[in-house]
């Protein structure tokens, strides 16, 4: 029994990143390995054209102040659909839409 | 004896000694020289490095290189001589998407970080001499003709600045056309012979020549509706033709510096042929474009192709389907072969072309977040930034051996000195 105990944690433990990686159930949010991965996204790939710092570059500013005034569900929508006419590209092939709104609340928080 | 007659021969600072010894006798002088020589000789053993600071300090550039470490905001001091880390210089500011210039004499950079810092780094004393906080937002910037001026393009607020290299005091301001209220963000900003800077704007559709042969009053020539939404652009290597590619349409626009007048042309239209394209991840870079075999090498935006342009029509000649959407393509030196890395998610490989079969000839897979390409400047090796392996990756390009790895955090950039030369770079 313990023994079993033992092999379940490790599996637990192993198995973080890839159970990270699948879609997280609705509603539960996504889980701490896959809020690592969306975190590194967020500050890597949106840096490309929003900055490291999210201060803004080709796309506009995404700090906290800048969103204020800008819906939960609109900034859901902006990711997982981009903004035709704009460079900011869909983001739902690589995003669920829990991924996304986890996103939005993020940067609605701030990342600090 | 003859060894250590050897050392004496060799020292400056002994020889001045038997210049001031002439009075004795040839034996004692010899004596006194050997001893002289041989406590030298200890001291040099007991400190290896030599008792002239001088001597320690006396050394080339030409084989130096700065890597940007974009999450950190430093830079790591490399040479190319013996692939490795020489220091690292820190509290750059935020450097996502920086990019930097040399001097003349190649002793300075000049980085361009995006929170619109413009730092001064000395290579030969690894220390960062200035900084100036100069916009909001910045993109990139460029070194004149005759090296006297920096310009800095800006997104926020939108506009280039031009700032004296030695002491980066402001020397001119030059605000881009508003476009809803605000002034539009600059992109493509290169320097050109005649001491002049071009540069374009995303949100007016415009190409700008900004004439600097006067400082303080620069004569700007403007274009118009040159295209929609010039992206980034690139010089040719003899300073003629300028290119911007566009993101709102199939095609770029060439402006011939030597003829102002014939004004934009249009080339590659349409190269979409009305097809979807596919959602943008990430700009490509023109910057770092590839001509090779009298062809152009660009990068498709929104498609999984290298376009090939004859240099002297200006007509596409082919097409290269890649791995994914091209990010930088990158000729070698000697323009034998054609790199390209690649747009997120597919940021992993790296494939090579040969520029006269244009054929794919090699396909590797350094590692996730590959952001960037520099060869060394006779081509032999090339170093790769692998940001999420926090590596840089040193390969031989004749058979794409993996030399070295050297480890550098989140490195994206990287920028040897062979660019003080070179227009455009």
């Amino acid at each position: 029994m313990p023994n079993a105990l033992l092999a379940a944690s490790l599996l637990l433990i192993s198995g973080l990143p890839l159970v990270g990686l699948a879609a997280a159930e609705p509603g539960t949010g996504p889980s701490p390995a896959r809020q690592l991965e969306l975190r590194a996204l967020l500050v890597q790939d949106c840096g490309s054209c929003h900055g490291l710092s999210l201060r803004g570059g080709l796309g506009p500013q995404l700090l906290p102040e800048a969103l204020a005034n800008k819906p939960e569900e609109y900034l859901v929508a902006t990711i997982l659909h981009g903004r035709p006419g704009t460079p900011m590209p869909p983001w739902q092939h690589f995003l669920s839409e829990d991924e996304a709104r986890w996103i939005a609340q993020l940067l609605k928080r701030g990342l600090q | 004896m003859s060894w250590f007659g050897l050392v004496l021969d060799g020292s400056p600072r002994i020889n001045a000694n038997v210049s001031s010894g002439t009075r004795d006798s040839g034996l004692r002088t010899r004596l006194r020289f050997r001893w002289i020589a041989l406590s030298g000789l200890l001291l040099g053993l007991a400190a290896p490095i030599s008792a002239d600071p001088l001597a320690t300090k006396l050394r080339g550039t030409g084989d130096l290189g700065l890597i940007v470490e974009r999450a950190a905001g430093s830079l790591q001091r490399v040479e190319t001589s013996t692939n490795s880390i020489l220091s690292r210089i820190e509290g750059l500011g935020d450097l996502s998407h920086a990019s930097l210039v040399y001097s003349r004499d190649a002793r300075f950079a000049y980085v361009f970080g995006r929170d619109g810092g413009l730092s001064k780094v000395d290579l030969l004393e690894s220390t960062l001499v200035k900084r100036v906080v100069q916009s909001g937002n910045s993109i990139g910037g460029a070194i004149s003709q005759d090296g006297k001026l920096i310009a800095v393009g800006n997104y926020e607020p939108g506009g280039v600045r031009v700032f004296d290299a030695e002491t980066l005091e402001l020397v001119a301001d030059l605000p881009a056309t508003p476009v809803n209220g605000k002034p539009s963000k600059v992109v493509g900003l290169v320097d050109a012979p005649g001491n002049r800077f071009v540069f374009s704007l995303w949100d007016a559709n415009e190409i700008w020549v900004a004439d600097m042969s006067d400082p303080k009053a620069p004569q700007l020539t403007k274009f118009t509706d040159i295209g929609r939404q010039p992206y980034d652009a690139l010089i040719t290597p003899d300073g003629r033709y300028y290119i911007a590619g566009l993101f709102g349409e199939d095609g770029l626009a060439l402006l011939d510096l030597w003829q102002l007048d014939k004004g934009v042309r249009r080339i590659l239209p349409g190269y979409g042929k009305g097809e979807q394209p596919l959602p943008v991840y990430k700009m490509p870079h023109l910057e770092g474009w590839a001509m090779a075999d009298d062809k152009v090498f660009l990068p498709a935006i929104g498609r999984h192709e290298v376009l090939v342009v004859d240099m002297r029509s200006w007509e596409e000649v082919g097409r290269i389907p890649v791995h994914a959407q091209p990010v930088f393509v990158m000729a070698r030196p000697d323009g034998r072969q054609v790199w390209v890395n690649f747009a997120f998610p597919n940021n992993e490989k790296v494939q090579v072309i040969d520029s006269l079969s244009l054929q794919l000839i090699h396909t590797m897979e350094p590692g996730k977040g590959v952001l960037h390409m520099e060869f060394e400047p006779r081509g032999e090796e090339v170093w790769l930034s692998v940001r999420d392996l926090d590596k840089v990756q040193i390969y031989a390009t004749e058979d794409f051996r993996l030399l070295k790895e050297l480890p550098v955090d989140k490195p994206s950039g990287i920028f040897f000195t062979d660019r003080a030369h070179k227009i455009g770079l």
